[in-house]
């Protein structure tokens, strides 16, 4: 991980969404889809944690090399800060945090699933695969037109898309789940990819599952430091040989965790505490393709 | 004019550490993945992540909650236990040289006593910190600062027990804080740590939740920082001669003068460090301006230059 001053190139509006461009060459010559930054909010203290976003795009060649680009949704202090700053200005950023995502060797289908400012780092994602070989097909759910990411973008990325919002102003009515067993089908994934919702996480974890498909999916988790020391940002990961689980932490065992491991009855369960060990025989995909 | 030497090494009555700001428990950047990070010989000292016997799985989520000009958290020391402290963490530590303060927990008195114990003639360590906002299985969950004759029966047996000094670290908000520090003194405590975070809620008025998966947590930054100044204030003039770690919101070194001037021999830095791990080092580097431009000798000359009108606190 690196500390940088980093300038602001560009700023840009993107439906619900705003998008910062910084000139970042030390971070972006490592960032991996699934990695985040964390920048530094005023030094006024009103508020006083660094802000975390997933990086969207990473250049290390042509006329955009060495930028680094993130998105997110202007919701409350910190957020509608940065979604007033102007090129030119200058941010404290720390990056890249956490772990990417992998990618597959051999296999080459892969299904990405993605809601809201999660469409960010799975484009970068997309994009990353398509890069290697790779067949992408893509889902992009969101609540409603203007929260659909880039979806031009998304279009120019996949070979095959699904568009779903909960009040069907764009793409299908409905949500993520309601079309991920049709798109596996119809796409033949062998690999599927998400980030979103915990809701819509579980699910794509539970149909992998039952499909013995391999996966990865990104998760949030509220985080103070973002740099591993708090122990703030934990869920709870079953071990390799069923044995209990540990709590992780998101910022630096994560954010990119197999679905299969992660104990979800206890992360979102209405009475988590009453389960401290993961049933008997729970399913677990461990090996991830070679 | 004579020159004055300036010396930031300060001396707890036989704890000594190169710089008056140390990171404060749970702070630092202890991991390999952190290598590079900071510097730790731009430290005073490093206060370790609060150590339980076993390994422990800590709080529910979500464990942390920002509000203004501050955090509420509860991880719920979450931690490897101390045998994996000892092969693991402490080593690496010890061979920067950077003196290291064992932050020590438990649910039980035993378990305290085992903590220590499991922590004796460690190379690196140079003092034992008490946490003491833990809870208490044998006495109603209550934190163990609740019940004075408790926390003072936990820090005198842990003192009794431990060949390092002993710094019991207290919240602002126990009874009254002097009575609870001069307990502490009395049971064995080498020194004192003020203040530990201030007990606190915030609460999601969306979802009519708690926004703390545990309800309850612990208030810690800026916004902290003139109830910390005060209980160091008061708990220095009735014990002028007990080491005082102050901590709680400082993130200047300004607020770090703050305390030194309050009455604390040094200072520790938690929340700020958690945005900025490279804080203290500035902080420290800070208050040694402050010496020069001042013309004072030293962080502990700042103990005796407080202007108290006479008539202040009558």
């Amino acid at each position: 991980m690196r500390r940088v001053r980093a300038e602001i190139l560009n700023t840009r509006k993107l439906g619900a969404y705003h998008s910062l461009t910084l000139v970042a060459p030390e971070i972006a010559e490592r960032a991996r889809p699934g990695q985040f930054v964390s920048v530094a909010m005023p030094a006024d203290r009103r508020f006083v944690l660094r802000r975390h976003f997933s990086i969207h795009q990473a250049s290390r060649r042509g006329g955009w090399a060495g930028t680094l680009e993130f998105v997110f949704d202007p919701r409350g202090p910190g957020t509608d800060w940065l979604a007033e700053s102007k090129a030119h200005q200058f941010l404290d950023v720390i990056g890249p945090l956490g772990k990417a995502f992998a990618y597959p060797r051999r296999l080459g289908n892969c299904l990405l699933v993605s809601e809201e400012h999660g469409s960010a780092p799975i484009y970068f994602l997309a994009q990353e695969l398509r890069a290697r070989g790779k067949r992408v097909d893509l889902i992009v759910g969101a609540s409603s037109e203007d929260h659909v990411f880039n979806p031009i973008e998304a279009k120019r990325l996949s070979q095959q898309i699904a568009i779903v919002t909960a009040d069907g102003s764009l793409g299908e009515r409905g949500r993520v789940e309601d079309v991920l067993v049709g798109m596996l089908d119809a796409t033949g994934a062998e690999v599927v990819y998400a980030a979103g919702s915990r809701r819509m996480l579980r699910a794509v974890a539970e149909l992998c599952i039952e499909r013995r498909l391999p996966a990865q999916v990104a998760v949030e988790e509220q985080m103070a430091c973002g740099l591993g020391i708090c122990q703030t940002c934990v869920i709870p990961v079953i071990r390799k040989d069923g044995s209990g689980y540990d709590n992780l932490r998101v910022c630096a065992d994560g954010p990119v965790f197999n679905p299969a491991r992660i104990f979800w009855d206890r992360w979102m369960g209405d009475e988590p505490r009453t389960l401290s060990t993961p049933p008997e025989g729970f399913p677990v995909v461990s090996a991830w393709p070679r | 004019m004579a020159a004055v030497r300036h010396s930031l090494a300060v001396d707890l009555e036989g704890v000594r550490f190169p710089l008056p700001v140390l990171a404060a428990s749970g702070c630092f950047p202890a991991g390999r993945e952190h290598a590079g990070l900071i510097d730790v010989h731009r430290l005073g000292g490093v206060v370790t992540r609060s150590l339980t016997y076993g390994p422990s799985k800590g709080a529910p989520t979500p464990r942390v909650a920002e509000t203004p000009s501050g955090i509420v958290t509860s991880v719920g020391a979450q931690n490897a236990g101390v045998r994996e402290f000892l092969v693991e963490e402490l080593p690496r530590l010890a061979k920067t040289g950077v003196p290291v303060v064992a932050s020590i927990a438990g649910s039980t008195m035993e378990e305290y006593l085992r903590v220590a114990s499991a922590l004796q003639s460690e190379p690196g360590i140079v003092a034992l910190e008490v946490y003491l906002s833990a809870r208490d299985r044998e006495h109603d969950d209550l934190p163990f600062y609740a019940r004075r004759d408790v926390m003072a029966d936990v820090v005198g047996s842990v003192s009794r027990l431990s060949s390092y000094p002993v710094f019991a670290k207290l919240p602002a908000f126990v009874p009254d804080v002097v009575e609870a520090a001069r307990a502490c003194v009395r049971a064995g405590a080498h020194g004192l740590t003020l203040i530990d975070a201030v007990p606190a809620m915030a609460i999601d008025t969306r979802t009519l939740r708690p926004r703390l998966g545990s309800a309850l947590g612990g208030l810690s930054g800026p916004a902290i920082k003139p109830i910390a100044v005060g209980a160091v204030f008061r708990v220095a003039r009735a014990l002028p001669d007990v080491p005082i770690m102050g901590v709680g919101g400082i993130s200047t070194a300004e607020d770090a003068v703050e305390f030194l001037l309050a009455g604390a021999w040094a200072v520790q830095v938690g929340t700020a460090a958690l945005v900025d791990p490279s804080a203290p080092a500035a902080i420290a580097q800070g208050v040694l301006g402050y010496l020069k431009e001042r013309g004072f000798a030293s962080p502990a000359d700042l103990r005796h230059r407080l202007r108290l009108d006479p008539e202040a606190l009558a």
